[in-house]
């Protein structure tokens, strides 16, 4: 038993490192993301005891709510972490190096995240692990999406363990296998929504590529928030090598901006050009209906212009710049995560038919147990940012 | 030129040509346009799956299932007294906050200002391509494979409600008593695998709107309304290509 103990104590370095320097304030910080979280547990597991028909907004018209949008939006992060740790763990480009060890434990903290708050999105949780195995169905991009991202946590789990214990051609080995499982399952993701005939804002082969390029976006802006913010945090300084490194991370987080403009530009454009069916009207709410506001201040000025903008204009020098785009990248992923879950659905199935007391749009509101469950799944994400900043010596390798 | 001469000339215009002429003419035109009309025919039928050529129903002999379980729904004749609805709550012990089968309301303008009001019953289409099975991850729902009928096992689901976001017809609910998707199985838990011959709701409509067969038995009522001739028979949305079950007309 001890030699267990042992085993699993060994991956936590003995010392070097960084040093959590402000006592107060992490201790404060961890007690209230630990209640915070605690919350958002106890609102998800009422609701899941109470029955979601009368606890959570979601309806028979619009069955996925704010809960899908926050797993989509840990699970987008997660894959990206995965994708931007690789760059310099699988592929080895030096300058992504110094980010990808905290890289690698967040798309961990962020993919768990992630499966706490659908945990509460799924009625039925606990019957997940023998239904998933006796019932496996090849054609439901669900089951592969579930099976391909438990693996994804697994290769991530081996491949943090192995860097711990400097094992890194392991590292290396598992990094790639979370990689590819990664892409797979996000890509599987995309194909949940972009296989679905009957809704044709979501239907076609735009959402699993577009969720590939989206969650490299997320990814990149989520490292630059995490290392700066625990840097500034901690009162540590920023060296040369991480410096540098932040600074190409935030070149590529632009570019890939640029890429998911591209995207969201023509969806936008296909979306009004001839009114299509169903896919006009999701078009229509987010263009100059009730989601204008999420649609071009949280997904265009928040996630993409703004944060494009900041970087290039400070050439990629400044992190404290980096600093603010990346809030602003990571509030706007949101709102696209959000859109993309709720507008999708917001089309009733015989709108165009001539239906008296048949409503032309459905709506969905967030219940108070959503926004609870949905900020607790990020005060546990922080939670564990912060445990693994401490417990792990501001994840600094040895080499460094 | 001389004038004279042509003046002599048998007229060449229309007035001239026997009727002998005129039937030889019509007939060599039919000829031709059948022949083509008859290969227009024929291409239709030689093509694979060609649904288009007789609407929405499956051509005779191809159903995949046996019974091949259908509801023909005589749109024109519903009142929207909602016995069906009420016989399916009881039957099924459906909760109030959710329903199997329901009523939608359809208005039509006519002329001088006046509108009619359509009654369009609505239920779950056990469609022949059902996107609700594709996505299930767990196989809790499933198409059975000797009637057809899209059936649920409740401990099987887990409630990730991708079925109801797949189905084009909003046919499935998540009722917190079962903790499980519920849906329309014709009845089959209910009645039929008792030996009843119909569902509740189509039992319990005066309007004889609702109609249950077998669309396999060429004697069925099913197979006979949609078979009859210079009616009409549309399913609902056709574009995604689920190929439902559920069947409507006036006839």
């Amino acid at each position: 038993m001890s030699s267990y103990i042992d085993a699993v104590l060994s991956i936590f370095p003995k010392g070097g490192g960084l040093q959590v320097e402000r006592k107060k304030l992490f201790a404060l910080s961890v007690a209230v993301l630990a209640i915070l979280a605690l919350v958002g547990i106890g609102s998800g597991l009422y609701a899941l005891y109470a029955g979601h028909e009368h606890t959570l907004g979601t309806s028979r018209g619009v069955p996925w709510g704010i809960l899908i949008a926050t797993y989509v939006f840990f699970v987008v992060t997660s894959t990206g972490l995965c994708i931007v740790s690789s760059i310099g763990h699988v592929f080895g480009f030096e300058d992504f190096a110094p980010i990808a060890k905290r890289a690698v434990f967040l798309s961990i903290v962020t993919i768990v995240s992630g499966f706490l708050v659908i945990a509460f999105e799924i009625e039925n949780t606990w019957r997940m692990p023998i239904a998933l195995v006796l019932g496996f169905n090849l054609t439901s991009n669900i089951w592969w999406m579930g099976t391909l991202y438990g693996l994804y946590m697994v290769f991530m789990i081996i491949e943090f363990i192995m860097l711990q214990l400097d094992k890194h051609q392991l590292a290396t080995a598992c990094g790639l296998a979370g990689l590819l499982t990664g892409i797979a399952a996000h890509s599987n993701l995309g194909a949940v929504f972009g296989l679905i005939g009957g809704r044709e804002f979501w239907h076609g082969p735009y959402m699993p590529v577009y969720f590939i390029a989206s969650a490299a976006m997320s990814g990149c802006v989520a490292i630059l928030f995490f290392t700066y913010l625990t840097y500034r945090f901690n009162g540590w300084t920023i060296g040369d090598k991480l410096k540098a490194s932040l600074q190409s991370v935030a070149k590529l987080a632009a570019l890939m901006m640029a890429v998911v403009l591209f995207f969201v530009t023509w969806k936008m454009i296909a979306g009004v050009t001839g009114e299509i069916p169903g896919e006009y009207e999701s078009m229509a709410y987010l263009l100059h209906g009730p989601y204008t506001v999420n649609f071009w201040i949280g997904e265009i000025t928040l996630g993409l212009v703004l944060p494009f903008l900041l970087i290039l204009s400070v050439k990629a020098a400044s992190l404290r710049v980096i600093f603010i785009a990346s809030i602003a990248g990571m509030i706007g992923i949101f709102f696209m995560r959000y859109d993309l879950v709720v507008v999708g659905q917001l089309v009733p199935p015989f709108a165009g038919m001539g239906l008296v007391d048949y409503p032309e749009m459905f709506s969905y509101r967030p219940s108070c147990l959503e926004w609870l469950t949905t900020m607790g799944g990020f005060a546990f994400c922080g939670l564990f940012f912060l445990l693994g900043e401490k417990y792990f010596r501001g994840h600094m390798s040895e080499g460094h | 030129m001389d004038i004279g001469k042509l003046q002599r000339l048998p007229s060449e215009d229309l007035s001239a040509i026997t009727s002998r002429e005129r039937r030889k003419f019509l007939r060599l035109g039919l000829t031709i346009t059948g022949l083509y009309l008859g290969g227009t025919v024929l291409s239709l039928v030689s093509a694979r799956r060609a649904e288009a050529a007789g609407g929405p129903v499956p051509a005779t002999g191809q159903y995949p299932y046996n019974p091949h379980y259908t509801m023909v729904l005589r749109e024109a004749r519903c009142v929207d007294c909602e016995r069906c609805k009420e016989a399916c709550k009881t039957t099924n012990h459906v909760p109030d906050y959710g329903y199997r089968t329901t009523i939608l309301e359809r208005r039509r303008d006519l002329a001088e200002g006046t509108y009619e009001t359509i009654f369009m019953p609505v239920l779950c289409n056990h469609c022949n391509r059902p996107p609700c099975v594709r996505v299930c991850p767990t196989t809790a729902t499933w198409k059975d494979k000797k009637t057809g009928i899209v059936m649920m096992k409740p401990s099987r689901c887990i409630g990730c409600k991708t079925c109801m976001t797949a189905c084009p017809y909003n046919a499935r609910y998540f009722q917190e008593e079962k903790r499980a998707i519920d849906k329309c199985d014709f009845c089959w838990q209910a009645r039929l695998s008792k030996g009843e011959t119909t569902t509740a709701c189509a039992a319990a409509c005066p309007a004889d709107v609702r109609i249950f067969g077998n669309l396999a038995d060429p004697k069925s009522r099913v197979y006979q309304l949609l078979h009859t001739p210079d009616t009409i028979v549309w399913v609902l949305r056709p574009e995604v290509g689920a190929l439902p079950n559920v069947f409507y007309t006036n006839a």
